[in-house]
């Protein structure tokens, strides 16, 4: 089974597309395709274009910056390569891709665009785009997410988002809703730019709004180092401080699942689930600074939201067909309580505030993945605090209310790391959202915080769904997953967002829902791939064959 | 409440060792006696009946005959035996193992399946509370209670399903079916069949032969089902269901029978002449086949369902005799539907898969085995001299249901227009005046022995007992 396995462990020593250089408070990521390095065979990346393996890498060197290097401020984005920046997803690689693997591809790339700008706003770490050379489509969306993008006028590269011109899909990660919300572009200058295949030049860009700035090929070093400069009087980070080294992740890969230290994966492939244990720390941890720096990835915090955030992009990857995935929490709750308590109290520490954020992110992973939660409180769990995320997080939640043997009936603790902490792609904490933005539920979850809520106390406050009784546990639970796996994937994951992310949209939701929706269908109609579709014909020299009608 | 399982509830379930089951019934065995105390015969629930107990389902077992008050009587829950390695008869399914649990997948088909059944017991059971008051003799009194414990174990028997394989929804679904209530405007049984009272002898005759018959094809159906504890349960009840249909049957052959003694008496076959003389005239008998065939045929359904070919499709629910069939799957067989014309008149044949007709095959059963007893009647009629035969409208007679719903036809099946169906109906159906003149023969006949004039006597009484022996003590 292992060898097929896609796994998203990087490190910096190896990467092969991406080169970190870190100087005092700027880090530069400088890409560097290596066109023969493909994740798959059957494609060359060319003129930087990149395809999953590629965004590992920039992924695994964010979190690198993040943890590594607390004193970086800025990231600057740019190209190794001679007067190409970036060409975006590679197009055989997309035209090769069975659909999902697009897609799954697709959330991945966003997920790490979006974790950008979550840097940027949560941990003051500010990105710049310096697009040193031609930039099309994915690469034009990834100087999107950044805070600022500078171009080099050499009167030839340009800015381009030719997805619709020339591949007959949509750019992919996030591009024209970024070109609206977040540059303003206005919209018949984005109509226009967005239809020209051969892109607009930078004095044109910059008129447009589309980049920040340029400047001519011989000063484009020293501007992007000023506007490094500048960019970085905005962070908060840290003037010295002394990084936590990532270790690697300890997983053990077998036929039953994935195992890590703190998260559990069994796949259940008969009935199509994976279960997803996740553990609270087998020891107290430390409350004080000094002693989580200490500890540093070994703390639990940290730890746990590793071992998560690899499970869940590893079961996405390599576990298509498990479409419900059963949520589980194990553990101490004072522990994972006192851990919550730490966060807090520690907000103000770069590397507690960092693992806040990435515990955010990890968990908001779940919220975008393209498959039923169920989260199962039963016997011996224990989903409080942080780990509570889990059920709130869950489509739907069922609790063991046990009657024969009340001693043994598990609880849920809700503590302050409930509300607000960890937001969702929509900006909403899950109690929120998980109420529909219902302030008198909300406050009546809070008034409980600490206490170890029965099954009967979930119920009626409206934290969790069912809660069956020990008689009825087993067949309630058997045939409401039995029942959820015989539903119609696609439309299942089309509903799901659709619950999940209730109230306002944010440019993540839009990103997202966008990309389940008209990409996802974009992506599998004759048009695009169909024998004479235009993405099957790129670079054939054949024209496309549309079917007109519009629909 | 304690309850000891074995005695009060007779069962092969394994109750006494079954928890689930165990708390699902304290709660509900009691709702269920205040409700046969409400719904149930109205003004004998004190009274001694001699009535026939399932206690095993073994031929010794399954027919034990004593006196008892009914609200005591030992309502159990059986399966038929379990058949070793049973396989899955039909459908997409066919060929795999059975299912001893739910299968998640299908389990609101099979709780739909399971209420709308269940519903039908109880519904019965209220329809005719008050018919024991106007009892034609000793013995059909009591045969009316055995029918009405009988609806009540079938009850139970669809209870037991629900409680021991759907949980908490499950559990929900047995309250309401003592919940609703025939007739009950706000509250009113699934099918609107089973929300008319039964107020007359002669239609609680018809009802046995005609819409029990129904249930006795549903429950052929669901006793092919994949859910093999389903199957096991309609399978058992079919036994009991038997002994309705005989109510039916030989109550309107003694129906028949005392109108031709009454003929041949008064050597008249005018229906004036035999109402003077106390008896249901032919004519009349034959008004109400028209009206409970025709009424029966809508319980089957639409002509082409797709909740037919879905239940078909994922082994729910088969045919009747499934075994019967050559062909199992019916993946891209068709079947014959027919359709009125596009004039309006005429009547046309349409092929349509043959998994969408499959209430339509069923319904075929059904009449071919409605047509066993009116041949028995008819050659009694012939026997005594009488030249008169009583015959099943035509399918298409008086539907509300399908491709003639709501469209004039005769009961020789050709449409026709509303002035020739205004001119005919009293004909066809039973008329006020009918009713009226029926309910002036509801008489209650207490006398062990005596019988009702308009009705012949039984040929025989229960379990070897004479016909005028004391089958309720009043």
């Amino acid at each position: 089974m292992a060898e097929n396995i896609v796994v998203y462990d990087r490190d910096p020593g190896t990467y092969k597309h991406w080169k970190l250089d870190v100087d005092g408070s700027v880090a530069t990521l400088s890409l560097d395709v290596d066109e023969d390095g493909g994740l798959k065979p059957g494609y060359q990346l060319k003129l930087n274009s990149y395809d999953l393996g590629v965004d590992m890498e920039l992924h695994d060197a964010m979190q690198r910056i993040r943890f590594e290097h607390p004193t970086v401020k800025v990231v600057v984005m740019t190209s190794a390569k001679d007067r190409v920046f970036c060409a975006g997803a590679n197009i055989n690689m997309l035209s090769a891709s069975p659909h999902w693997w697009k897609v799954n591809f697709c959330r991945f790339t966003n997920e790490t665009r979006n974790s950008l700008e979550d840097s940027s706003e949560h941990s003051g770490i500010k990105s710049i785009a310096a697009v040193n050379g031609a930039c099309a489509g994915g690469g034009y969306e990834m100087a999107l997410a950044c805070d600022e993008i500078v171009m080099v006028n050499d009167r030839s590269s340009t800015v381009s988002l030719p997805e619709v011109p020339l591949l007959g899909v949509l750019p992919g990660t996030g591009g024209l809703t970024r070109v609206t919300d977040k540059r303003k572009v206005r919209r018949d200058l984005a109509d226009v730019f967005c239809t020209t295949s051969e892109g607009v030049r930078a004095d044109r860009a910059k008129d447009w709004k589309l980049i920040d700035d340029y400047a001519p090929p011989a000063k484009f070093d020293e501007f992007v180092a000023d506007r490094a400069t500048a960019l970085a009087a905005q962070s908060d980070r840290p003037e010295s401080a002394e990084g936590v080294k990532l270790t690697p992740i300890n997983r053990t890969i077998d036929d039953d699942g994935y195992h890590y230290d703190f998260v559990d994966v069994q796949l259940n492939s008969a009935d199509r689930t994976a279960t997803i244990t996740v553990k609270g720390p087998a020891e107290d941890q430390p409350t004080d600074v000094d002693a989580i720096h200490a500890k540093g990835a070994d703390w639990w915090a940290l730890h746990m939201a590793r071992d998560l955030d690899d499970a869940i992009l590893m079961l996405r990857t390599n576990s298509t067909e498990l479409g419900l995935w059963i949520l589980r929490a194990e553990g101490d709750a004072a522990r994972i309580q006192a851990v919550g308590q730490s966060l807090i109290d520690n907000q103000d520490n770069w590397f507690v505030r960092e693992t806040t954020n990435f515990l955010r992110r990890a968990l908001a992973r779940l919220d975008v993945s393209s498959r039923s939660l169920f989260a199962l409180v039963d016997e011996d769990t224990c989903f409080t605090g942080i780990l509570a995320e889990l059920a709130l997080a869950a489509d739907r939640t069922y609790m063991l209310d046990n009657q024969e043997e009340p001693e043994k009936s598990p609880a849920i603790t809700l503590d302050a790391t409930n509300f607000g902490m960890f937001t969702m792609p929509n900006d909403q904490d899950r109690m929120t959202a998980h109420f529909q933005g219902d302030v008198d539920a909300v406050a009546a979850a809070k008034a409980r915080i600490g206490d170890a809520l029965t099954a009967e106390d979930a119920l009626e406050l409206g934290l969790v769904t069912f809660a069956p009784d020990d008689l009825d546990w087993d067949d309630e639970v058997r045939i409401a997953i039995e029942e959820r796996t015989s539903l119609s994937p696609d439309a299942l994951t089309g509903m799901e967002a659709s619950l999940r992310f209730g109230g306002d949209e944010t440019m993540a939701t839009k990103v997202f829902g966008r990309l389940t929706a008209w990409q996802n269908w974009i992506f599998i109609r004759p048009n695009a791939v169909g024998d004479q579709g235009a993405l099957k014909l790129y670079g054939t020299g054949s024209k496309p064959n549309f079917d007109w009608e519009r629909v | 409440m304690a309850i000891n399982y074995a005695e009060k509830i007779p069962n092969n379930v394994d109750l006494a060792e079954d928890r689930q089951l165990q708390r699902a019934l304290e709660k509900w065995q009691p709702a269920f006696l205040d409700w046969w105390k409400e719904q149930g015969p109205e003004g004998f629930q004190q009274k001694d009946v001699y009535l026939r107990t399932a206690t095993s389902v073994d031929a010794k077992g399954w027919a034990s005959y004593g006196y008892t008050q009914m609200p005591d009587y030992r309502w159990g829950i059986f399966l038929a035996d379990q058949a070793k390695e049973r396989k899955v008869g039909f459908g997409d399914h066919y060929g795999e193992d059975v299912w001893q649990q739910i299968p998640g997948e299908y389990r609101a088909d099979l709780r739909r399946l399971i209420v709308t059944q269940g519903d039908t017991e109880p519904a019965s059971v209220e329809q005719q509370r008050l018919l024991g008051q106007i009892a034609p003799s000793m013995y059909d009194m009591r045969n009316l209670f055995q029918i009405n414990v009988e609806e009540g174990r079938h009850l139970w028997a669809m209870v037991y399903l629900l409680h021991g394989y759907f949980g908490r929804d499950g559990r929900e679904e047995a309250e309401e079916l003592l919940e609703r209530h025939s007739g009950d405007v706000n509250n009113p049984r699934i099918l609107s069949t089973f929300n008319e009272p039964q107020t007359d002898w002669l239609s609680l005759f018809c009802f046995t032969y005609f819409t029990d018959r129904d249930g006795k094809y549903q429950l052929k159906m669901l006793a092919e089902s994949a859910f093999d504890p389903l199957s096991r349960t309609c399978r058992f009840m079919l036994t009991e269901e038997a002994h309705h249909m005989f109510v039916g049957e030989t109550g309107l052959g003694r129906v028949i029978k005392r109108a031709c003694e009454v003929m041949n008496e008064i050597k008249s076959d005018d229906p004036t002449r035999v109402r003077e003389h106390g008896a249901i005239d032919l004519p009349t008998v034959q008004r109400h086949l028209n009206f409970w065939y025709s009424s029966s045929l809508d319980l089957f359904g639409s002509d082409q369902s797709t909740n037919a070919a879905n239940y078909f499709a994922n082994g729910l629910k088969g045919r009747p005799d499934e075994d019967m069939f050559e062909d199992h799957i019916e993946l891209d067989t068709t079947f014959g539907v027919e359709q009125l014309g596009e004039d309006g008149t005429s009547v046309g044949i349409l092929q349509v898969p043959t998994r969408n007709a499959m209430n339509l095959v069923a319904r075929h059963g059904y009449s071919k085995d409605c047509e066993i007893g009116l041949n028995r009647w008819n050659r009694q009629i012939k026997k005594m001299g009488i030249d008169f035969e009583l015959s099943l409208p035509s399918d298409r007679f008086r539907r509300t249901v399908g491709p003639f719903a709501n469209v004039r036809v005769s009961p020789e099946g050709k449409v026709i227009s509303e002035e020739e169906w205004k001119k005919n109906v009293n004909d066809w159906l039973p008329s006020a005046e009918d009713k009226a003149y029926i309910h002036s023969l509801m008489q209650q006949v207490t006398e062990p022995g005596k019988i009702a004039g308009w009705l012949a006597p039984p040929d025989r009484g229960i379990n070897n007992n004479p016909v005028d022996y004391e089958y309720v003590r009043l």
